[in-house]
């Protein structure tokens, strides 16, 4: 007797939200081999409690976050150590947030500014209610422990 | 070049989510809105067209646009897609603008749409939130509301904008959208309703957003020949421009303002430019558009504005930008009533000496942001004004101005890194 041609069923179900019309969850996840390339330096510098910046070889413009070419004039950039000590040039908290940070709200982003450096570096602030958050307040660069080599590794405390 | 008409458009009513229809049927039920509105147009004449959306991730399928090319009959005709963020409808526009200038196409259709309502409010704030440096920008706390948020706190510093300045834009575009049947938060509001919404972003409440939603929008663009046969009413697009800048806030310069035709170097003899108050972009646009458009003063000789207003304090930001007044006077403009429509009752005293409306629509507060299909709904709605038929499109004339000539619309990409600007105009 010749056998029956059968596809083998499995008993895993679908989640089903809505029936008209059909709605299902549909599960997606993806780890990428991400590689931070030129920028490598600056991940370093942070497990190294540095703060890394470029300076441009050609028009010593100043980036305080790190290229490794000159957005002014496109020349090749040399790393540059940024001061530890800076101010806030502007901030919000966050109340909500992406879903990833949202066990993390409120928090209170910052644009540091550094003195004789041209752009300007985003970072949390730690340690300030958020009614007492001010643009100019001097502020100062700590770093974690354990380095994650992600760029929260350096946050910023008041000075 | 050629001159290029804008002859119909189509938009379905933008909602929270719309589950019943996908981005291929959203579309189509704006395509045929479009052609329904130029009866004499077949789908032999159309010479190919441009995809607008924004999201892989929120659709959830790749290459979504031949997948629209083809519900819409349109195969094996010429197409692509255009992405840019925020911008990608009205660098679509734009791209369709350019088929028809160029001499390649006759007849081109721009299509936008964004299905985000297949994920979670903070998971699509989430996707929005890669659209920033993944290195540097996105793992500190991605977040697009902070990232204007910020911009807001420094533009309030520098030039002593009022969170209550922004909380009128939120009145002034929920407002319009009363009469917008196509709108989908149409509301009254007062500066203490928006102060007291939700905190999202300091200083930035849930009424100073707009949400993100389902939805599409198609422009159908034509020759002069084209535009004449097909169309007794057709608006010309008579300037185009665009701009952008550096995809990291922390990056921008502070250097020099790129000045319009009505302005000195004496005016901002203090002012470091762009750095993270202004979008150096959207000023680029306006200088561009404005030159192709013949357009000196834009106060003067635009009727009125479809902007781009993610943000009650980017539409503050973008009336600098746009030169309708000078760096450091947006929210002194909005309290001076400038933007507001003449006939409709904000529930607030006006101390008026000028109007040129901005968003008469209600914009992307009041309508809803689904990105890829914005900047196309905001030529839809300009072209409705300037052919006079908001009556037969919304089933009321409330937002339909009157003498007008010419208006601008503006679509914008994450804070400020694309931005477009195209003039259209009344053509008889
Ligand atoms: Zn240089």
């Amino acid at each position: 007797m010749q056998k029956k041609i059968k596809l083998q069923e499995t008993e895993e179900g679908t989640i089903l939200f809505n029936v008209d019309p059909i709605i299902i969850k549909h599960h997606y996840e993806i780890d990428y081999i991400h590689s931070y390339a030129q920028d490598s330096a600056f991940f370093a510098g942070l497990a190294n409690k540095k703060l890394l910046g470029s300076k441009c070889t050609k028009c010593s413009y100043i980036f305080a976050t790190p290229r490794s070419h000159c957005m002014e004039c496109g020349a090749k950039t040399e790393w540059y150590e940024l001061p530890k000590q800076g101010e806030v040039h502007t901030f919000t908290t966050c109340y909500f947030g992406s879903e990833a940070f949202l066990k993390e709200t409120p928090f209170t982003l910052i644009l540091v500014e550094f003195e004789g450096v041209n752009t300007l570096f985003l970072s949390r602030l730690v340690g300030v209610k958020p009614e007492n958050v001010k643009i100019g307040m001097k502020i100062k660069a700590q770093f974690l422990r354990n380095s994650k080599f992600k760029s929260t590794d350096v946050y910023f405390v008041p000075a | 070049m050629r001159p290029v008409y804008m002859i119909s458009g189509g938009i379905t009513k933008f909602k929270k989510a719309h589950p019943d229809k996908d981005f291929r049927l959203m579309v189509k039920q704006a395509f045929d809105y479009a052609m329904n509105d130029v009866p004499n147009l077949t789908l032999e004449m159309i010479d190919g067209s441009v995809a607008s959306y924004f999201s892989d991730h929120f659709t959830r399928q790749l290459m979504a646009g031949i997948m629209v090319q083809d519900y819409l009959g349109l195969c094996p005709k010429p197409s692509k897609r255009i992405e840019g963020g925020g911008a990608t409808g009205g660098l679509c526009f734009q791209a369709a603008w350019e088929s028809i200038a160029s001499g390649r196409m006759n007849v081109c259709v721009a299509y936008g749409f964004e299905t985000m309502s297949r994920v979670n409010t903070w998971k699509g704030n989430e996707f929005i939130a890669h659209a920033s440096d993944t290195n540097f920008d996105y793992p500190v706390g991605g977040f697009y509301t902070g990232y204007y948020a910020m911009m807001a706190q420094r533009h309030m510093h520098e030039f002593g904008t009022t969170v209550e300045q922004m909380a009128l834009v939120s009145i002034k575009n929920h407002g319009n959208a009363q009469y917008n049947s196509y709108a989908q938060s149409p509301m009254k509001l007062t500066i203490e309703d928006v102060r007291s919404s939700a905190m999202v972003s300091t200083p930035l409440t849930m009424l100073d957003i707009c949400a993100m939603s389902d939805g599409a929008a198609v422009a159908i663009l034509a020759s002069e020949d084209m535009a004449q046969k097909l169309s007794d009413n057709p608006v010309r697009i008579t300037g185009i421009g665009s701009g952008t800048d550096a995809m990291r806030m922390a990056d921008r310069p502070h250097g020099k303002v790129i000045l319009l035709p009505h302005e000195s170097e004496d005016d901002y003899k203090e002012l470091k430019y762009p750095g993270v108050h202004s979008f150096r972009g959207g000023r680029m646009a306006s200088k561009l558009a404005y030159d192709m458009a013949g357009i000196n003063n834009p106060l003067e000789e635009l009727d009125f504005v479809e902007l781009h207003d993610a943000y009650t304090s980017s539409e503050i930001q973008t009336y600098e930008d746009m030169g309708l007044c000078k760096y450091g006077e947006g929210g002194g403009f909005i309290e001076e009533g400038y933007p507001f429509m003449p006939n409709i009752d904000y529930g607030i005293n006006l101390n008026v000496k000028k109007r040129i409306p901005v968003n008469p629509s209600g914009g992307l507060l009041a309508c809803g942001h689904p990105v890829g299909a914005t900047g196309i709904m905001q030529a839809v709605f300009a072209s409705w004004q300037l052919q006079g038929t908001i009556k037969k499109h919304l089933g009321n004339d409330e937002l339909q101005l009157k003498n007008i000539k010419r208006g601008a619309i503006h679509s914008h990409a994450g804070t400020g890194t694309y931005i477009t600007i195209s003039i259209l105009e009344k053509s008889s």
